[in-house]
């Protein structure tokens, strides 16, 4: 059987019992990529002979040594690429490394290649990237999710073991939603942000992409903890996320927010997710209905406060320094204009249009302004329920994977394909995705726990709990 | 790029799904100016109609009762916080230059800005 199927943990094992040797290992995962990606289409960069020449030095003595990880295309990796997914990057070489490469690295991870994404992480369906679609493995005409839609799809379809994602309004969760993995969204604070290449600075977060829950603790272990060159960054020390893998929930309340079973969501995501939620109960979980009274504003909130912080970030990107510069140019603002204009897809010129209008003079208070203080009711909502309830359960999204193509031209429908998972990033929490069953037509469904901030061991501890006594994570796309 | 003050559009709407729903009418050719990029004819139709939705959608921002709020909270998270002034290791000029568009002796070459 091939390595590539394996987990983290499972092949920590056999690597540490030299039943394996990293070179097998990376050489299993590049036959998986050469036989599915074709149809795939989940990495953007592949780099076979730097990943070969890694493994053969690899140590395996270190935490995730000898282990293959797939990064998405936004996060610095020194030598390599960091496109974004955009034209305007088109040929730019990051200088250095991100600080989460710098500490995969050195807990002895192989980066093994860049995963596809919607263009600088603006998207729910990886369908906005300027090199082209990736598919979801389960069902090859539809969406793998978005923004880190690569990550996930490379996870699902074994052609990675785990792979990093960001997270700003649902972009880790969602795909792994839509594509049947493991997907978490840490604290903000939690993962350093020096290296992740910039949208939403008070939203973004870095996280894993994983086969199963237990995988998720491992590298997020490896990877949280203070920075110094992220003054965003938690000074506090990150705690051993796997601590509590493995203890009982029983006693334990969790919070069934009312707001998230409305009308809208799809009968099937329901009731998997309904299921699920009686699941926990038979593991000994009190269930509480709680209320989030703002959540129906949070899109809203959302769409604001990110194209504001987006439209900032992405000023840098003007032809100077680094990057595409169009060519021809009479003055300095045709040089703005057309590089932009050239190197800039559909979606990240209507959010810069939208942040820009909600920061301009004469709409700031009433757009920006008021975004953020609705913000503060959502994070007032969590926090009250967070006093009767240790995690919170619901839907990643609302529905399963849509098709490629159905909402495209459909800004609004796509931003409300998010509506479950923004509040979290609006309010700084985290939250894990894991499948929790599947729809008649054999597509994946996600359940999402939130947890209030830095606790993200106890979401870790009631979605393996789950997870451990369920078999959904063991399932395969046939990927015909 | 033409002077002129930011203009206060008024609200327009259109009947959609049967029934009237106002929109909020957004000159994406100035905000286009403003954010530094150039639109085709068609991108200012579309982005247009589109943005004029969205905005549309986020009215409802205005059911919610925000005059209390107050953008700072109490925890240690809404603090700032700051490091020792040193300088850390940083790239090299050359590294730094080798993204370059277009360099010329150690510099980055940009338009010209002055006559």
């Amino acid at each position: 059987m091939s390595f590539a199927f394996s987990t983290i943990r499972e092949l920590r094992k056999q690597l540490l019992a030299k039943e394996v040797h990293p070179t097998e290992l990376i050489e299993s995962l590049l036959d998986q990529i050469s036989s599915v990606d074709p149809k795939v289409k989940a990495y953007i960069h592949l780099h076979p002979e730097r990943a070969l020449e890694a493994a053969k030095k690899a140590d395996i003595s270190l935490p995730l040594g000898g282990v293959p990880i797939a990064v998405k295309d936004l996060i610095s990796v020194r030598g390599e690429p960091c496109t974004c997914a955009s034209r305007i990057l088109e040929g730019y070489i990051a200088p250095y490394d991100a600080t989460v490469i710098e500490r995969l690295r050195s807990a002895g991870a192989i980066l093994l290649g860049r995963t596809n994404m919607d263009e600088f992480a603006m998207g729910s369906s990886t369908e906005n990237s300027a090199w082209g679609m990736t598919h979801n493995p389960w069902d090859l005409s539809r969406v793998p999710g978005g923004s880190s839609g690569g990550s996930a799809a490379a996870v699902a379809a074994h052609e990675a073991i785990a792979a990093l994602g960001s997270d700003t309004g649902g972009s880790i969760r969602q795909p792994a939603a839509f594509c049947g993995c493991v997907g978490l969204k840490p604290t903000y604070g939690r993962v350093s942000r020096y290296g992740l290449t910039a949208f939403a600075s008070s939203l973004d977060q870095i996280g894993p992409l994983t086969k199963t829950v237990a995988d998720a603790a491992l590298l997020l272990e490896s990877i949280a903890g203070a920075d110094p060159r992220d003054n965003t960054c938690d000074p506090e020390p990150a705690p051993s996320f796997s601590a509590k893998l493995g203890e009982e929930i029983r006693g334990m309340t969790l919070g069934i927010p009312k707001e998230y079973f409305v009308s809208g969501i799809d009968p099937e995501v329901e009731a998997a997710t309904k299921q699920a939620i009686s699941h926990l109960e038979g593991l000994g979980a009190t269930l509480r209905e709680i209320s989030l009274p703002h959540t129906a504003y949070s899109v809203a909130s959302y769409y604001l406060v990110a194209t504001a912080e987006a439209s900032a970030n992405l000023a840098r990107f003007d032809g100077m320094r680094y990057g595409r510069r169009a060519k021809d140019c009479d003055d300095l603002l045709e040089t703005y204009g057309r590089t932009r204009e050239e190197g800039f897809g559909r979606e990240v010129k209507r959010r810069i249009l939208l942040g820009t209008y909600a920061l301009s003079c004469g709409y700031y208070d009433a757009y920006y302004l008021r975004a953020q203080k609705v913000r503060m009711r959502i994070r007032q909502d969590f926090l009250a329920a967070f006093r009767h309830c240790q995690a919170i359960v619901t839907p990643t999204s609302p529905t399963p994977a849509f098709r490629l193509g159905e909402r495209a031209e459909d800004p609004l429908q796509m931003y409300l394909a998010d509506i479950f998972t923004i509040a979290v990033n609006l309010a700084g929490l985290c939250a894990i995705s894991l499948p929790c069953g599947f729809t008649q037509s054999g597509l994946p469904i996600g359940l999402q726990i939130i947890g209030p901030m830095r606790q993200e061991e106890t979401i870790l501890q009631v979605g393996h709990a789950y997870e451990q006594s369920t078999d959904w994570h063991t399932l395969r796309p046939s990927l015909s | 790029m033409a002077k002129r003050a930011f203009p206060l559009l008024p609200e327009t709407g259109a009947f959609r799904y049967g029934y009237f729903v106002p929109t909020v009418a957004i000159d994406v050719a100035y905000v286009a100016e403003l954010a530094r990029f150039r639109l085709s004819p068609e991108e200012i139709e579309t982005f247009g109609s589109q943005l004029e939705q969205v905005l549309a959608y986020v009215k409802k921002l205005e059911e919610v009762e925000v005059r209390e709020v107050a953008l700072i909270g109490e925890e240690e998270s809404f603090q700032n916080r700051l490091r020792p002034d040193r300088p850390l290791p940083e790239l090299t000029r050359s590294e730094v230059l080798e993204n370059a568009p277009q360099k010329a002796d150690g510099l980055f070459l940009v338009p010209r800005i002055l006559e």
